[in-house]
């Protein structure tokens, strides 16, 4: 896994150094026809919008509209293909402005990610519900389920008992449904991410709000029911007085720790699944690059990156499980240490020595 | 940047559809689910467990099963080599037995030929007696068969009593 990581930091590296430079060629050469504009082929791809866009036809868009719902002089519900005819706008930013002030209303629009989080949502709940309907119309003592029944109940298994029970410990069965909801929410829309056309190709769990969610939803899990132990060690913990008094600096130290841990749950998410995406539109951005560099470079190119592209599909297959599994994880360890009993007190002070 | 500015629409619907996800799986879902599978393994811990336990006294019993047919061969052994030292006890007690008798009989018969001979010699004896004394008399009646002979071994005689009776005086 760590190689894993490696690999994509430095290809994601790799890519920033050489982003800029084709990106300000794009720029340069933009005016031109048929002409590969990066920045907006990139954010396009990653960004939210407010219609969904299928694909470009001789220079004609094929995009779904999707209803835009803003709370500015009260309730305005209006298709995103009918914004104009609303009185409201893109900005710069691709955000949705008032067209007479400039300002941004409250918006609750039903974007390309709030559509891809209903559609992937309602998967998920139907998936569950016909494995747990299975469950409910066979005597479990009797057969196993088989199909696809049978691979939900290995992954939930395999989740709950190599992960939640692991780092959770005692009392796992009360955080399991979060753990195991949060696990298949990521992998399904880390799924749904890889696939490139109308369902998928929204780039949910490569979104900040998404993840910033999640790990809020962690951070609350962690500290609504920690122990005594728990806050004990963070606000009093057990280390020469006068790092606690008069200016408290371990529990400074330990209480920046209770936001950095949801925090790097957060960016890890975010920036595995985001790093994945503009790696495969980077791949997939050389054959259009080179195309007016001669067909035989083109051809040749294309070849490489198909083939690259095949390989990268993979590996976001890879890590759309891994990184499901770690903030699972992770969430599970967060919340095992919130809720760890205070061992024989000797004990206790031969771990804070170590 | 917009790309780390989290967008309040999104968060919003975040919010609502995890929550609704969250609920409908947390009540029909999940604990379903888990719940089943832990009955299910449960119960095939439970059956190996069984499965141990009855291999464990199968094997116990077919332990207990080889020290008892052990403990049969050891009896059948030891009846066996019992029943040939008391066979050949009752051989031997035989042989002494027959050897002792043969010995007796003929100790018995040697003393009855000893006897027998004893008896014989003393018959032979006797004959062999009268046999001398017919022929003493026969000579005796030849060699005294004038008068002057008779009375010289008269005299003979006398002389010899009276000089035994002198000699015993």
């Amino acid at each position: 896994m760590h190689r894993i990581r490696s690999f994509i930091l430095w290809f994601a590296a790799a890519l920033l150094l050489l982003a800029p430079a084709t990106a300000a060629a794009a720029g340069h050469e933009a005016s031109e026809p048929g002409e590969l504009d990066m920045k907006s082929y990139i954010f396009g791809h990653i960004g939210d919008a407010y219609d969904w866009h299928i694909t470009t036809v001789n220079g004609h868009h094929i995009s779904i509209p999707l209803p835009c719902i803003v709370i500015d002089d009260g309730l305005h519900v209006f298709l995103s293909s009918r914004m104009e005819e609303n009185g409201y706008t893109l900005n710069e930013d691709g955000k949705l402005v008032n067209a007479a002030t400039g300002k941004r209303p409250v918006d609750i629009s039903i974007t390309k990610n709030v559509c891809s989080l209903i559609i992937s949502s309602i998967l998920l709940v139907v998936l569950i519900l016909l494995t747990a309907r299975w469950y409910r119309r066979h005597d479990v003592m009797k057969e196993a389920p088989k199909g696809f029944a049978g691979l939900m109940e290995m992954l939930i298994s395999m989740v709950t008992n190599d992960i939640i029970k692991e780092g959770v410990g005692k009392d796992y069965e009360k955080y399991a449904p979060y753990l195991l909801t949060a696990f298949f929410f990521i992998f399904l829309n880390n799924l749904l991410g890889i696939v490139p056309f109308f369902p998928g190709g929204a780039n949910l769990t490569g979104n900040i709000a998404v993840t910033l969610f999640l790990a809020v939803c962690t951070f609350l899990a962690v500290n609504l029911f920690g122990n005594k132990h728990y806050y004990k060690d963070i606000f009093w913990p057990e280390v020469p007085a006068w790092l606690k008094v008069p200016l408290p600096l371990m529990p400074l130290i330990e209480i920046i720790g209770m936001f950095t841990k949801p925090f790097s749950l957060m960016v890890r998410l975010f920036a595995n699944i985001l790093a994945g995406h503009i790696m495969l539109l980077g791949v997939v951005a050389v054959i259009f690059l080179t195309a007016k560099l001669g067909p035989a470079l083109n051809g040749s190119m294309s070849v490489i990156a198909v083939l690259f592209g095949v390989f990268m599909d993979i590996l976001e297959l890879l890590v759309a499980f891994i990184q499901a599994y770690v903030f699972t994880m992770l969430s599970s360890v967060f919340i095992g240490l919130s809720r760890q009993e205070p061992a024989h007190e000797h004990e206790q002070l031969e771990t804070t020595n170590n | 940047m917009s790309l780390i500015t989290p967008d309040f629409g999104l968060l919003f619907w975040m919010t609502l559809i995890f929550a609704i996800v969250f609920f409908v799986l947390a009540k029909f879902g999940f604990p379903l689910i888990t719940g089943m599978v832990k009955k299910r393994s449960d119960s095939i811990e439970q059956s190996l467990r069984d499965a141990e336990e009855a291999r464990k006294s199968l094997k116990e019993l077919a332990a207990e099963q080889k020290k008892l047919i052990e403990e049969a061969r050891k009896e059948q052994a030891r009846i066996l080599n019992e029943a040939a030292t008391a066979g050949d006890k009752i051989v031997q007690d035989a042989r002494e037995q027959a050897r002792e008798q043969t010995t007796a009989m003929i100790d018995q018969a040697r003393e009855e030929i000893r006897i027998e001979r004893e008896t014989a010699r003393r018959e032979l004896a006797d004959e062999v007696t009268n046999l001398s004394i017919e022929v003493a008399e026969k000579l005796i009646r030849g060699h005294l068969n004038s008068a002057e002979r008779q009375n010289a071994l008269i005299d003979k005689l006398i002389e010899e009593a009276r000089a035994s009776h002198k000699t015993v005086n």
